[in-house]
Parts: C-alpha cells; structure tokens; sequence
C-alpha cells in the first residue's frame, strides 16, 4: 500500500524513535561503565596493557600526522605572512595552531580510525562468538574486564599521544623554516614564545582527554551492541569510527566555545 | 539440589522463543534437551545462567531464584556452573592455559602454582595434556570444544551445561565428545543438561530426554521411553522424517 504523503513523516518520526533508542542504549552502557569502575580487580593490571596498545602502538602513525603538519602549516605561514609582518611569526603560527587545534584533532581523528575501529571489531566480534558470554559465565563483568580498562586507557593515553604529537608538529615546523625558509633558530623560537600562553597546552590536554574518551567509549559501546554475524562486526566499525569523528569534531567546538 | 524451570517465557519482539517451558532437572542426572534448530534450545539455557532473563516464570539453580539474585550473587552461582558453548567460544587472543585459567583466576586465594595444576588436571580429563601454549586458532573444531569442557569443568562446578557439544563434528569426535559427558556426570557427579539435535548423542549421554517444540516442552522420558512414544512430532524427530508432521518441526 502507498504511504503517500505520509511516507516521509514516517521516516523522521522512525529516525527520531531509532535515535532516542541509541542515545537511551548509551545511557546504560554509561551506567554500566560507571557501575564496573569500583571493580579494580578485575581491571586493574589490564589498564596498562590497553595503555600500550591504544597509547604507545599509535604513536608512529600520530608522530607521521603531525610531522607533516608541521612541514605543511610552516610552508603556509610563510606564504600566508608576506609584507610588513615579521616572518618570525611562522613560528607563532605553527606552535598556536598544533598547540591548540591540529595537533589534538588530527591525532584524535586518527585514533578514533586505528583505535576506535580495533576496539569495536575486537569487542564485537567477542560478542558474535559468545566470548562476551563466555566471560559472564566465568564470574566476569565485561564491562570490567574489556570497556573500563580501554576508557582508561584513552583517557589517559590520548593526552601523552597529543603531547608527542604536539612536540613532532613543531619540530617539523621548525626544521622546515629553517631549511626551507629564510628562518633562524631563534627567530623561530622567538615567534613561537611570543604568544605563548601555558594554557595552550592544557587546552591541548584537556581536549585530547575528552577525544580519548569518546573514542575508546564509542567503539565499546558499538561493539558490545554488534548482533549478528562479520557484517555485523563491520558495520560496528564503521559506525564507531564515523561517531567517533563527529564526536571529536563537536567537541571541539564545546572546548573552544567554553574554554578561549 | 537441582535445576528447575516454572513457566518460563521468553519473546524476541513479537517471536515468542519459549512459551511457559516447566521443566526440572534432578542432582547428578543428564537431561538431553531436544528440538529443532531455533526452538529456543539455547535460549533456554542462557535463561539458567542469567545470560537471559525470562519475561515470565521462574528459573530456579541450587535453590537459588536466578533473575533475584544481586550481581555478585549470581557470579557466585556461575561459578557454581560450568558452560560449554556451541562453537567453544573461546578467547582467540590467549592460550588453552590462559583460557582454562580464567575461571580459575576469579577465585579469591588461589595462587599460580595451584592454578596451573588445575589447569594440568582440567586438560588431561578431556585428553588435551600438553596443548596448554596452543592458541584456539591452532585447534580443530573437536578439539576447541574439549578445550570449552575444560575450561567449564575446572573450576569444579556442580552443574554443567552444553550448548550443541556435537555440531559439526564427525561422528567419531562426537562420540569422544559424547563420551567425555558421560565421564563428566559419572567421574565429577555433576548436574547436565544437554542441548543437542543429535539423536545419537542424546540416547548415549541422557538418563532423561525432554523435547521441546513450539515453545513448549512437548515430551519428556527416558531414552527408551522416547524411543517406544507414539507422539508424532517426537518420532518425526527422532526418526527424522518430516512425512510424519509435514513440515511442522522445523
């Protein structure tokens, strides 16, 4: 039968309904969290070996992000400062904008790629092969065993990635001007300290916490909701990775609307 | 002690998968659950470990009312229970040790060198010594699923449960598998129930056989019973032939 008229508001109304349904999942998948945090026994030691896998593994693909954006934003700046103003700013280009946008976006939009999609396909397809149950059935809460040691993990680690990131993004900058441009090491260095303001850096930190954790909470959440089969599994990643980077990018926003 | 179900319902949106199931499992007896493929065999037995919860009815385990019982209770009770599943679902990221310990590890006080003997011990009832540094990956179908009964048996529970032991295996495994159940219940004097399709096994391994059908149990008696009843869709079953019921069981 033709819906006619109607077919579209159906469509918003079950779009709407479905939505609701995914923000109320991850209400209770936040409470579960939150409920399995006291549970440091069974966390515990696994937080570090999430520290190495999400943190210290991402380093050299953040590190290659980040080197390139330095070369990149330094060639900019330079092409972009012409004229009367002082081309030691180069260096305030460069330190302001990795500092306090490129530097914990980029990363966040890379690991939202290598670790939130791992999260989801490892979690998910725990969850597709009953391993999830299997943990149940030996005593495990897995929101302990597997979501909180990942959350941890991103929320700690996010910020040391950014800050490795952060530094490369600079050095890369400053190599480049003082190959590739007309720049001197302290002029570089004079540009860069000018505006400086430590703030930037918690800025940085505070965003690349927020990144971590709605990276590694997001692909837990998409993987412990797979049902199914491998398309399932994939399906998962990629909505975990695709909310993860609009995630990263409305908060952001936030931080930067609450915080400069 | 014993497993009991009072009318248990369970539905997946409008699909009702069990449809008021009374069924009681006695200590130290083996109960087959019979049925066809997505009858809710399975369904049923994640509803006795808590993995479901039922809509309706009941599920009692050691005297204990599963759907009341507090998070940590019922982790004491799943402790008390041993879960083999369908395909093993095993931890592809560890080891049989690792994935036999595990269970193991959960108990307060007790230490690695106990552990590991555990673990040698759990191993070498289902005749896997010495597979203990293979990964899953590295196993076949027959043995991941001893590897499953190891890990379900180690922490010594008094109630074991199997989710399809036999599928897909040939029947020369399936009969080391069926044979591993009857050790089990005989060696351990645990409480089983056994889900399975496969009327060979149910006869060898059940001192009881219980059918379950359009959500229902529809027969419950002892392999010989089972074997003698003159209830078609039992028989159909049994026999396998569908001309008995039209298309009915499936």
């Amino acid at each position: 039968m033709s819906q006619g008229w109607t077919g579209p508001i159906a469509w918003v109304g079950r779009s709407a309904l479905d939505t609701a349904a995914v923000f109320g999942r991850f209400g209770n998948f936040t409470g579960a969290l939150g409920r399995a945090l006291p549970d440091a026994r069974t966390w515990g030691r696994l937080v570090i070996v999430q520290m190495a896998r999400l943190g210290v593994e991402s380093l050299p693909i953040a590190l290659f992000i980040a080197a390139f954006t330095g070369i990149v934003l330094s060639l900019q700046a330079s092409y972009t400062l012409t004229g009367a103003i002082p081309t030691y700013f180069v260096g305030t280009l460069v330190g302001k904008t990795i500092i306090l946008e490129l530097g914990p976006v980029l990363t966040g939009l890379a690991l939202a790629g290598r670790v939130g999609a791992n999260i989801a396909a490892e979690i998910g397809t725990m969850r597709v092969t009953e391993q999830i149950d299997a943990l149940e059935t030996l005593a495990y809460d897995p929101m302990s065993y597997l979501a909180v040691p990942r959350v941890l993990a991103g929320l700690v680690m996010f910020p040391v990635v950014v800050v490795f990131a952060d530094a490369i993004g600079i050095l890369g900058g400053w190599i480049t001007a003082i190959n590739l441009l007309d720049l001197s090491t302290p002029e570089f260095v004079r540009g860069l300290r000018i505006f400086f303001d430590p703030f930037d850096v918690r800025f940085s930190l505070i965003k690349a916490a927020s990144f971590g954790l709605a990276v590694t909470s997001i692909g837990c959440f998409y993987g412990f909701m797979t049902t199914g089969g491998a398309q399932a599994v994939g399906r998962a990643t990629t909505q975990a990775v695709v909310v993860s980077a609009m995630l990263i990018l409305v908060l952001d926003a936030f931080w930067a609307v609450v915080l400069l | 002690m014993s497993i009991k179900l009072d009318g248990v319902r369970k539905a997946f949106g409008a699909r009702v998968v069990l449809d008021g199931i009374d069924l009681e499992v006695h200590e130290g007896e083996t109960v087959a659950v019979i049925g066809a493929s997505g009858a809710g065999k399975s369904v049923l037995l994640k509803t006795i470990v808590g993995l479901l919860e039922p809509d309706a009815g009941r599920v009692t385990v050691d005297g204990l009312v599963v759907a009341e019982l507090r998070r940590d209770e019922l982790y004491d009770l799943r402790r008390r229970v041993g879960y083999v599943f369908q395909f093993a679902a095993l931890f592809d990221s560890m080891n049989v040790f690792d994935n036999v310990a595990m269970g193991l590890r959960r108990i307060t006080g007790m230490g690695e060198d106990a552990i590991a003997q555990r673990v040698r011990d759990s191993l070498s009832r289902v005749d896997l010594s010495g597979f203990e540094t293979r990964l899953p990956g590295q196993l076949s179908g027959g043995q991941r699923k001893r590897v499953g009964l190891a890990r379900a048996i180690a922490t010594g529970p008094k109630y074991l449960l199997y989710d399809e032991p036999t599928t897909g295996l040939d029947p020369v495994t399936t009969a080391v598998i069926d044979d591993l159940i009857q050790r089990m219940a005989r060696d351990l004097s645990v409480t089983s129930i056994v889900i399975t399709h496969d009327m060979k096994s149910a006869f060898r391994v059940a001192d009881r056989i219980a059918m379950l059908h359009h959500g229902r149990i529809l027969f419950t008696g002892t392999p010989a019973e089972t074997q003698a009843t003159r209830d078609p869709v039992v028989r159909a079953f049994v026999e396998g032939r569908f001309d008995l019921v039209g298309t009915e069981v499936s």
